[in-house]
């Protein structure tokens, strides 16, 4: 570990992974670990909620959606809010890692909005009666959707790598502040006209062993997409620095 | 227009308060020379919403418990088509550059466009919405409601825009990818502004959304013209 | 273990198609998403490799 390079040798040590030159290697290292950590819990996980959990006394078996659902949903805010994290980071001590962080978060974090709708409209079908009501929160999980779609469009629509980092980046920052105040203008719309009573996330009242299985699926989708991100960043690095020869390090 | 951007970096030093007096100023005039611009804006919002009565039949009951929604909509819709204009004509021909690197704060000149592009496209609809709301057979205390909400809802969009114009700046087909990037952050708005009127023909209280709406309008006096000067020198990089 | 019969676990009381459909859409995005990434990779080094030649 000791690099004798410069003349501030303390500052080296912690500020190295942050250059993509060495995080790709230490990024190739980490990713099998959350991998396999991730499909064990994940299975440990389903066990639980397939297996182990009993019936729900109210939504019967439906309630089993809630063991992919509510981790989805959790990671689908948490990772936009990661994602301007690293954005603010770019721009406060203009990292490139740092952007490319932010752009390889944002896919991921888009795939599980989806799930979340996905699998929250075919929870709303036998609760509710019909694929889509306006509760308020699938209603922010759509929003959450259009600020990542808007996310992706703004760094396509920018040819100049460098401009388009920034501005996402701004963007990001934006929805970030933005997605605490979407969040109860939705609730507080919803309670105006009366929405949905049953909601997907405080229906059952949560047996420990219920928490259990969803918990360890939370823990599981975070490994995944730990795994995932980190496989994406270190394309966005060979598609950025390909010249150098990172790729024989591995 | 270069008689005009001589204004904006004179050979005496001024105040900057006279400073942004004139870039508000001008930003006026110059968009009253070309008048057809601002009235596209004025009779987008009356022709679309007029079109609302014809899809859905004209039942009066129908009518008014749709106007808040269609009235807020369309007034997003409006003021969202003219917001590539807020730095795009200064950007071209260079005086959005000068204006960046004069020693006048970049916050308080992005806010004075904004300022102008509210006065512009987001005020007329203050005054003309309730003659549509008439329309839509919606009552006094309504309409009063309704001017009321928008008044403060069209500055906050202006505000909240200015961010998706200094985004794109300088990007080709910015229209579209405007509007994908300003509507989610406008859906504040769009609840707290319709909801007051909504409260209002439901016989409570418009109070609770206006002072939301209010809310979400100092957040976006303080964080909008900051994001907006942000992007605006990326842009300019 | 929760359930009586191997019948009874695929019906889910009567919510199969819902239980059974939110799982199997998960997971069949994370995996389309893995696969995409990894088809990425592979990509990229290939041409990575050919830059080197």
């Amino acid at each position: 570990m000791e690099t004798n390079t410069g003349t501030n040798r303390p500052r080296i040590n912690w500020l190295k992974y942050a250059s993509p030159k060495t995080f790709y290697p230490l990024a190739g290292k980490l990713i099998p670990w959350c991998a396999v950590s991730a499909a064990v819990l994940i299975a440990y996980g389903l066990y639980i909620g397939l297996l182990v959990a009993p019936t729900d006394f109210q939504q019967g078996e439906g309630y089993r959606i809630i063991f992919v659902h509510v981790p989805a949903a959790w990671f689908s805010m948490f990772l936009y809010l990661l994602m301007a994290m690293y954005a603010g980071l770019g721009l406060v001590l203009n990292a490139r890692l740092s952007y490319m962080m932010a752009t390889a978060i944002a896919p991921t974090g888009a795939m599980f909005t989806l799930i979340a709708l996905v699998t929250g409209s075919l929870w709303g079908k036998p609760m509710w009666g019909a694929w889509w009501v306006w509760d308020a929160r699938l209603t922010s999980e759509l929003i959450l959707l259009f600020l990542y779609i808007g996310y992706f469009s703004l760094q396509a629509a920018i040819d100049d790598k460098n401009r388009a980092d920034k501005a996402s980046a701004v963007l990001a920052l934006v929805g970030a502040i933005n997605v605490p105040i979407i969040y109860f203008s939705v609730k507080w719309w919803n309670t105006l006209h009366q929405g949905a009573s049953v909601s997907l996330t405080q229906a059952p009242a949560m047996a420990a062993i219920m928490l259990k299985g969803m918990l360890i699926m939370a823990v599981g989708f975070w490994l995944y997409s730990i795994a995932v991100i980190l496989m994406r960043v270190r394309c966005e690095i060979l598609e950025r620095d390909s010249k150098t020869a990172m790729i024989r390090q591995d | 227009m270069t008689e005009n951007s001589q204004e904006v970096k004179p050979a005496k030093a001024l105040s900057t308060f006279s400073v942004l007096y004139r870039i508000l100023a001008r930003d006026i005039q110059v968009a009253l020379r070309r008048q057809s611009d601002v009235a596209a804006v004025f009779f987008f919002f009356i022709i679309a919403a007029s079109l609302f009565p014809l899809g859905s039949g004209a039942d009066p009951k129908l009518l008014s418990a749709m106007a808040p929604s269609v009235l807020w909509v369309m007034a997003l819709l409006s003021c969202m088509l003219s917001l590539s204009r807020m730095f795009s004509s200064d950007y071209a021909d260079g005086t959005l550059e000068q204006m960046m690197i004069s020693n006048q704060p970049v916050v308080l000149i992005v806010l004075m466009k904004i300022l102008a592009h509210w006065i512009l496209s987001g005020l007329p609809l203050v005054f003309v919405a309730p003659l549509i709301g008439l329309q839509f057979n919606l009552g006094g205390a309504e309409l009063q409601i309704l001017a009321a909400s928008l008044l403060m809802g069209t500055l906050a969009l202006s505000l909240i825009g200015s961010i998706g114009a200094a985004l794109t700046l300088g990007i080709r087909g910015t229209g579209v990818l405007i509007a994908i990037l300003v509507l989610p952050l406008y859906i504040p708005v769009l609840v707290f502004g319709a909801g007051a009127v909504n409260a209002v023909s439901i016989g409570m209280s418009p109070n609770g959304a206006l002072s939301l709406l209010g809310a979400v309008l100092s957040m976006a006096l303080v964080f909008a013209p900051l994001a907006s000067a942000a992007a605006l020198k990326i842009a300019l990089e | 273990m929760h359930w009586q019969s191997f019948s009874e676990f695929i019906s889910m009381g009567g919510y199969g198609f819902y239980v059974w459909g939110s799982f199997g859409v998960t997971f069949l995005a994370m995996g389309l998403e893995l696969w995409l990434v990894n088809k990425r990779r592979q990509r990229i080094s290939q041409a990575v490799k050919q830059e080197a030649i």
